[in-house]
């Protein structure tokens, strides 16, 4: 990672396969695994199915994004990934094991549309938290910190309180927490859904950076088609009512997919639109759509 | 925090408005006037209209045998402000540990609702001849049971919803980490239900006061304010009635200013003043 940290944005896929693969015991290990998943909820009206027959395979050090409308049932998948919900039927496995041992084991490191800091503790205390509750020595919890800090670009802002920081900087601080253990997964429900647009652009270059530099899988939770395009290897594209996989859309922007080579230049070039509106087709279940890419919606 | 606020101002062409060192001026003048033009209509009733002095004594009266009784005022403050303190004490630590049991178990909130609710709504003071009886004549202990049993009401229902004010979000945080319960309760719970425990506590301390005072009545060992007053009533002294009465509300700002620097002291987080 430190060599990562140092380097400039130069292609390097061997070098990320490598990395990922000297963090997992079994290299050919997948980072997520779910079988024949359901979920029902017993609501007061009834039952809700929101989520039926879910397959899905997350690699190692694969960026994967869920995409869909309200109501798919996107964040119910994640919150089954990382054992917040049980599923109804079906498995979940995280580098192997149940994901309820996966939890125990802090396999994961995850991040919500709410930053949800601790308001009373100071940015580098709550960056500390994690490592804090799992008994981390404070010398190493400090040196760890301020390199966490420094990753997202808050070195400066390590003894102020959350309220003193803009929502684009929380949402930062909640990044470096989810990382603080080196997880090899990253689980994120629309961590950048209430920032604006500018903000946004400039932290899906920073996770892409991170992401490459950590060589962690990410399962990313999102309803912006040019957000999940931009970020991933793999986009799953989810229809509502049941919440059901529609269509598995793989990235292939430009010649070489690693995500090191993903900067802002990504975002005007041909192959993104095309990946856009492939991602668009998805969406309205696989038929043309009629106007061109540049009409897509943004959020 | 005054700097920011006031190039915030300037930068944003507000509308003109007050500078925050006016505003602080006003707000600590503005009551003091309105203290002093009802002291000197009083004393006006009194000395020019002619009101008696036997039904209402003037403002300067009551000032002379404030003077003239301070030695007795002191100690009948310090007697009834002991029974309110240690009231106030035991009260609030019964009270934050029931609401710590009642939002653990649901089973101990649903078994002390009832009672909670009862407590809540008994006059307190009617109390107080039963346990004054019920410890003895020269036992302190009645009336600061009852102080603490005032205290106890506002301090558990204030730290009961102060226990249940975790947001979905830092639970789903906490259980991703996997913390046990000792560890949210330490991280998460405590410091979440803190300012919600102050603020029933700073609700008890007056009602702490007052319970004492009002429950020496109702007779037992003498004193404290609240017998001081009953007897210099009785015994047809209104002027001094009223210096117990004044040196009784003093007690109870002491009390409520104590508990709300408390407040301060312990929420007070790194100085603001930082952009936001």
């Amino acid at each position: 990672m430190s060599d990562a940290t140092t380097g400039s944005r130069a292609p390097r896929p061997a070098e990320t396969a490598q990395d990922a693969g000297s963090r997992a015991p079994r290299p050919a290990e997948s980072a997520v695994e779910v079988r024949g998943v359901d979920k029902v909820f017993e609501t007061r009206t009834g039952q809700v199915q929101a989520l039926d027959g879910i397959d899905l395979t997350v690699a190692a050090g694969e960026f994967v994004s869920l995409i869909g409308p309200s109501g798919c049932g996107k964040s119910t998948l994640m919150r089954l990934i990382a054992d917040l919900d049980d599923p109804t039927a079906g498995t979940l496995t995280v580098f192997g094991k149940s994901s309820r041992q996966a939890r125990l084991d802090q396999e994961y490191g995850i991040a919500f549309q709410q930053a949800g800091l601790l308001p009373w503790r100071t940015v580098a205390a709550n960056v500390a938290l994690p490592l804090e509750l799992h008994g981390v020595a404070s010398a190493d919890r400090r040196s760890r910190v301020a390199q966490l800090l420094e990753m997202v670009g808050l070195g400066d802002f390590a003894d102020r309180y959350p309220d003193q920081l803009s929502g684009g900087m929380q949402q930062r601080v909640a990044i470096a927490r989810a990382l603080a253990e080196q997880p090899r997964l990253l689980l994120m429900d629309e961590p950048f859904g209430a920032l604006d647009e500018m903000t946004r652009e400039k932290m899906q270059t920073e996770l892409v950076r991170i992401s490459a530099e950590t060589g962690a899988a990410v399962v990313f939770v999102t309803h912006s088609i040019p957000e999940a395009v931009f970020l991933s290897d793999r986009v799953v594209v989810m229809s509502p009512r049941p919440g059901r996989i529609q269509q598995i859309v793989p990235m292939r922007l430009g010649a070489d997919a690693a995500r090191a080579a993903r900067t802002e230049e990504l975002r005007e070039e041909r192959t993104f639109f095309d990946m856009v509106t492939a991602v668009r087709e998805a969406l309205h279940g696989g038929s043309p759509v009629a106007s061109g890419a540049r009409g897509v919606e943004t959020r | 925090m005054s700097a920011t606020a006031s190039t915030a101002a300037a930068t944003t062409g507000r509308p003109k408005r007050m500078s925050p060192r006016t505003e602080a001026t006003l707000r600590v003048v503005a009551p003091i006037a309105v203290g002093v033009i009802v002291l000197g209509a009083w004393q006006f009733l009194v000395t020019v209209v002619g009101v008696s002095e036997y039904l209402l004594p003037s403002p300067a009266s009551i000032i002379e045998e404030f003077i003239a009784n301070w030695a007795s005022i002191a100690s009948a403050m310090l007697i009834t402000g002991t029974n309110a303190l240690i009231g106030l004490v035991v009260g609030s630590i019964l009270g934050i540990l029931l609401a710590a049991l009642a939002a653990r178990w649901s089973i101990a909130d649903r078994m002390s609702a009832p009672l909670i609710a009862a407590l809540a709504v008994v006059p307190i003071v009617a109390l107080a001849p039963v346990l004054n009886s019920m410890f003895g004549a020269d036992s302190q202990f009645g009336r600061q049971a009852i102080a603490a049993i005032a205290s106890f009401v506002p301090v558990f229902i204030n730290t009961l919803r102060g226990f249940r004010q975790t947001t979905p979000v830092h639970r789903d945080l906490m259980k991703a980490y996997a913390a046990n319960s000792q560890q949210v309760l330490r991280t998460l719970t405590l410091p979440t239900a803190r300012p919600f425990v102050l603020t029933g506590i700073r609700i008890a301390s007056s009602l702490a006061v007052i319970s004492a005072l009002v429950a020496e009545y109702f007779g037992g060992p003498r004193g404290g304010l609240g017998s001081l007053i009953s007897t210099s009533a009785a015994s047809s002294a209104y002027a001094r009635a009223w210096a117990y009465v004044v040196a009784s509300i003093a007690l109870g700002l002491l009390f409520y200013l104590a508990t709300l620097l408390l407040e301060r002291l312990v929420l007070r987080r790194a100085p603001s003043g930082g952009a936001r």
